[in-house]
């Protein structure tokens, strides 16, 4: 079935459909990961956005029950170049194209995708609406011009748990998890370094994360706009010096603002598994998994009283800071990788040896 | 870490005569390295037999010995040279070995000549098979059960334990020479006493037979900071048990979800550090069982190999260039990626394309040769192709090895049913041909990958180029070709003389057709970052997309 995508500078794209029919709009962006394409399409921070692929051939290992990395897929649309008729792999269960129908999500294969991601490099990420019912050009660009886009917009109220739930009960750190579209590798790696694990849904207030008594907070990834969730960039403030924080990704930037910093909206953002990030402190280099159109601007931190940990080398924007009184700490990327390489994993160490020092002085 | 200044002069070993599993691809890596270390103003000084190469060039190196590579010639031109420095990672195993040899002479002590790239210890960490076992159960890395051998009585022993078939392997030998599988104590008996005779310190690897597990190689990076990077990851199409230089081999890896794929970098990175690699390049290959994704680790390549080279194309990393910087001193961070300029080399890179490489055979040539594919590479060249698909980049590399092939052909001869098995079972030079036979006679997926284990992914693939054919083939004529099939057969790689044989026409009909309907190639980039970034000194493969990406 024919399938079009049509972007709001009106290039219009057409391919085929896999996976749902129907109609759908984002923002466009594109994702430079060789394999983990199950990964990509339930990071809940995709919500409000269609991702396309730049590898071409996508769906050759299937779906599995276990590299999920949330309860289910959040991306708006799946654009490929090929998608593979055959899932061939000792783990699949099923095959993306039933997986997109069961999650009701459009994919679109047979498109040029190299110079779709060019012209998202050049143009930038942009809205864009994705179709197999209504193929009338106009008609479709208008929809695209009139979709709500990413800026201000709340969309971490749509991916939030509705309830409080906990990972590992007999963990010996408890951390708190603020979800704002939390990526279960990262509730999986704090398991494994010994935190009993309890996530909250974004709105829950300051005075309710203390009165739970955590040794630590995370702020976790999401989707969308950091100056969308004020109310979670309050909640922070409140919380800010009164134990140890953590942030990752969106957490990074609500925090940027909490401490009066400035995001700002990157022309395409980085998606990727492949970002050469620096550890000022040591000089190592890793390579780090990236999922972020916005970005705090390193400029509009208040010196005296952060310090700059990590810069991206690809382009020197912001990567991680850290709080000069107060143990707080933050990274652009994403430790918890997968879908990447784990090269940043020491981090929830880090966090834990945090929470460890804090305790001990208290 | 800036460039090193204890050193000035250095020593390049050149991989010597071309033989079968070391050609010209070690001469495009050495030549790279003279370049590299010549630009960043050191003297060098070459030395290799084969005169018939690049790198001997009188402008390559600064003084070139055309000499036999032995230890004792290496000793003399240390004494005349006085080098400070040899990097022995370039020149494939012959420098390596001569290196290791030189080292046990005291050459190197003598005359104070420092070993970069990778020192003595860590090449044989890497080499002798016992201890790259231990080190690597170190590690805790899985590997193939196995056992060594100095005799045929010891040889004995160890297959008692382990069981047929087992995979001999000399220590210490060019491309694998002398190896081979053995299926029962006859076969077993015959090869242990080859194996012992070629390994140049007598001794073979016996070992737990991972024949038809699924066969993956890492490009891995290292500089002297401790940032390691990997380049590529290449799949191989036949499974376990065919020489990696005589396997179809696809870059990147096809078949592997992240989490897979992240558990065999975690593993290369943890195998190049405990090997001690210090800096540049080294090949890791590992065996995957299809049923249920035990990963061994086979064998590491301290040193640029034939895979780097492909890698280096696949990619648009230049492996050996980059590994003469970092062997000097340089870190990944400190040099700029050729190709975006704006990032640096410590990256990995990301590609969006399929990239295949087809193993070139001469058997015709060599009429008593056996021409069943072991552990022994036999293949004397081999072709590289690009496309947007496997099955384009297919194509187009069997049709790029000039055996009288457009594209993924027929078989032109008869063949008997059990032939056809035979053929399927036992890897040879045209099994990619006796596979379409197959599928045209009705064999289905299921039952090829019984006889080939070759990954049901590649195969399908190869169904869906059969499929189009027959689609072709019902259309009957030209004139009822329609635009959109068309194009299909054009992404899907078939040229326009194998398209023009199909339809029993000429090229040229086909070529007017195209033109009529407007499908012609676009060429795009490889340009390491799928398009993220923009490129300035890339190449381009052509295909059947919406945008060209060259200037008209």
């Amino acid at each position: 079935m024919k399938a079009k995508l049509v972007l709001e500078d009106g290039t219009i794209w057409e391919g085929s459909c896999f996976g749902a029919t129907g109609e759908s709009y984002g923002e466009i962006v594109f994702n430079t990961s060789m394999a983990g394409y199950q990964e990509i399409l339930t990071d809940p921070s995709y919500k409000g956005q269609i991702v396309a692929m730049t590898y071409p051939l996508i769906g050759n290992y299937g779906i599995n029950s276990e590299d999920v990395e949330s309860r289910k897929p959040f991306v708006e649309g799946f654009i490929v170049k090929e998608y593979s008729r055959i899932a061939s792999n000792w783990r699949s269960q099923k095959s993306l194209d039933e997986y997109l129908k069961e999650n009701n999500i459009i994919g679109i294969e047979g498109i040029d995708t190299r110079a779709l991601t060019k012209h998202i490099r050049l143009k930038g990420a942009m809205r864009a609406v994705i179709s197999t019912k209504d193929l009338n050009e106009d008609s479709l660009i208008k929809k695209a011009k009139e979709s709500p886009g990413l800026i201000g917009k709340d969309l971490v109220k749509d991916v939030t748990s509705k309830k409080l739930q906990v990972w590992n009960e007999k963990g010996k750190y408890k951390v708190i998890v603020l979800d704002c579209g939390v990526k279960f590798n990262i509730l999986r790696e704090l398991a494994n370094n010994d935190c009993k694990v309890t996530f909250l849904p974004a709105k829950t207030d300051a005075k309710t994360i203390l009165g739970l008594k955590p040794d630590g907070l995370l702020l976790s990834n999401g989707p969308g706009d950091p100056e969308g969730v004020p109310y979670v960039v309050e909640t922070v403030k409140e919380l800010l010096g009164k134990l140890p924080i953590f942030g990752i990704c969106l957490g990074q930037q609500m925090l940027g603002l909490a401490l009066g910093g400035k995001t700002y909206k990157l022309k395409f953002g980085h998606h990727g598994a492949n970002h050469p990030v620096k550890d000022l402190k040591t000089g190592k280099i890793y390579i780090t998994v990236q999922n972020h159109g916005f970005c705090v601007d390193m400029d509009s931190l208040k010196k005296e009283d952060i310090e700059i940990t990590h810069v991206n080398l690809n382009d020197n924007t912001l990567e991680g800071f850290k709080h000069k009184k107060f143990p707080v700490f933050c990274v652009q990327f994403h430790p918890e990788a997968s879908p990447g390489p784990h090269d940043a994993q020491y981090l929830f160490g880090e966090f834990v040896n945090l929470m460890q020092k804090t305790k001990a002085k208290s | 870490m800036p460039k090193r200044t204890d050193i000035h002069k250095i020593l390049i070993i050149g991989s010597g005569p071309i033989v079968i599993s070391q050609a010209c691809e070690f001469d495009y890596s050495g030549t790279q390295a003279c370049k590299v270390l010549k630009s960043e103003g050191f003297e060098v000084i070459l030395l290799n037999s084969n005169p018939a190469t690049i790198m001997t060039d009188p402008l390559i190196a600064d003084k070139t010995y055309i000499e036999p590579i032995t230890p004792e010639i290496v000793e003399r031109i240390i004494e005349r040279e006085r080098p400070d420095a040899i990097l022995p990672t370039l020149g494939g195993q012959t420098a390596l070995n001569v290196t290791v040899q030189a080292a046990e002479a005291g050459t190197f002590d003598k005359y104070n000549v420092k070993v970069i790239g990778a020192n003595i210890k860590a090449i044989k960490k890497a080499e002798d098979r016992e201890l790259f076992k231990k080190a690597m159960q170190k590690i805790g890395l899985d590997l193939p059960r196995s056992g060594k051998a100095h005799t045929l009585k010891e040889a004995f022993e160890v297959v008692e334990k382990i069981g047929v078939p087992v995979i001999i392997r000399p220590s210490f030998t060019l491309g694998g020479t002398g190896g081979g599988v053995a299926y029962n104590i006859e076969e077993f008996k015959e090869l242990a006493k080859t194996g012992l005779e070629s390994s140049m310190i007598s001794q073979i690897l016996i070992e737990e037979s991972v024949i038809g597990w699924k066969e993956f190689e890492l490009e891995v990076m290292r500089d002297t900071r401790d940032n390691v990077v990997i380049i590529c990851s290449i799949e191989n199409f036949d499974p376990m048990g065919v020489h990696t230089g005589d396997s179809i081999t696809v870059a990147p890896a096809q078949t592997l979800t992240d989490k897979e794929y992240q558990k065999m970098r975690d593993a290369a990175i943890a195998c190049i550090r405990e090997i001690g690699v210090e800096t540049g390049g080294s090949n890791i290959q590992f065996a995957v069982n299809p049923d249920n994704g035990r990963m061994v680790v086979i064998e590491m390549n301290p040193r640029v190999s034939r895979s780097s080279a492909l890698a280096s194309k696949a990619t648009g990393f230049p492996i050996a260039k980059i590994a003469a910087k970092l062997a000097v001193g340089y870190t990944l961070d400190e040099i700029p990626n050729d190709i975006t300029k704006e990032t640096p080399a410590c990256f990995e890179p990301t590609i969006d394309y399929c990239v295949v490489k087809i193993p070139r055979f001469t058997f015709e040539k060599f009429p008593e040769a056996d021409t069943t594919l072991t552990v022994s590479m036999k293949s004397v060249g081999e072709a590289m192709a690009i496309g947007r698909t496997f099955k384009e980049a297919l194509q187009k590399g069997l049709r790029s090895l000039e055996i009288g092939v457009d594209g993924l052909a027929d078989l032109k001869h008869e063949v008997s049913e059990s032939k056809l098995i035979e053929k399927l079972r036992t890897p040879n030079a045209e099994r990619i041909f006796y596979i379409k036979h197959a599928l045209k006679n009705g064999l289905d997926i299921d039952e090829i990958y019984k006889h080939t284990q070759i990954d049901r992914w590649f195969l399908h693939n190869i169904k869906e180029i059969v499929e189009l054919e027959q689609k072709i083939i019902e259309v009957g004529n030209n004139k009822k070709l329609s635009s959109e099939l068309l194009l299909k057969a054009k992404q899907f790689g078939f040229s326009d003389k194998q398209l023009a044989k199909i339809l029993k026409t000429e090229e040229e009909v086909i070529r007017k057709l195209r033109t009529k309907f407007g499908i012609k190639a676009v060429y795009k980039l490889v340009d390491t970052c799928g398009a993220e970034f923009e490129a300035y000194t890339p190449y381009y493969y052509s295909t059947y997309e919406k945008e060209n990406e060259s200037c008209n």
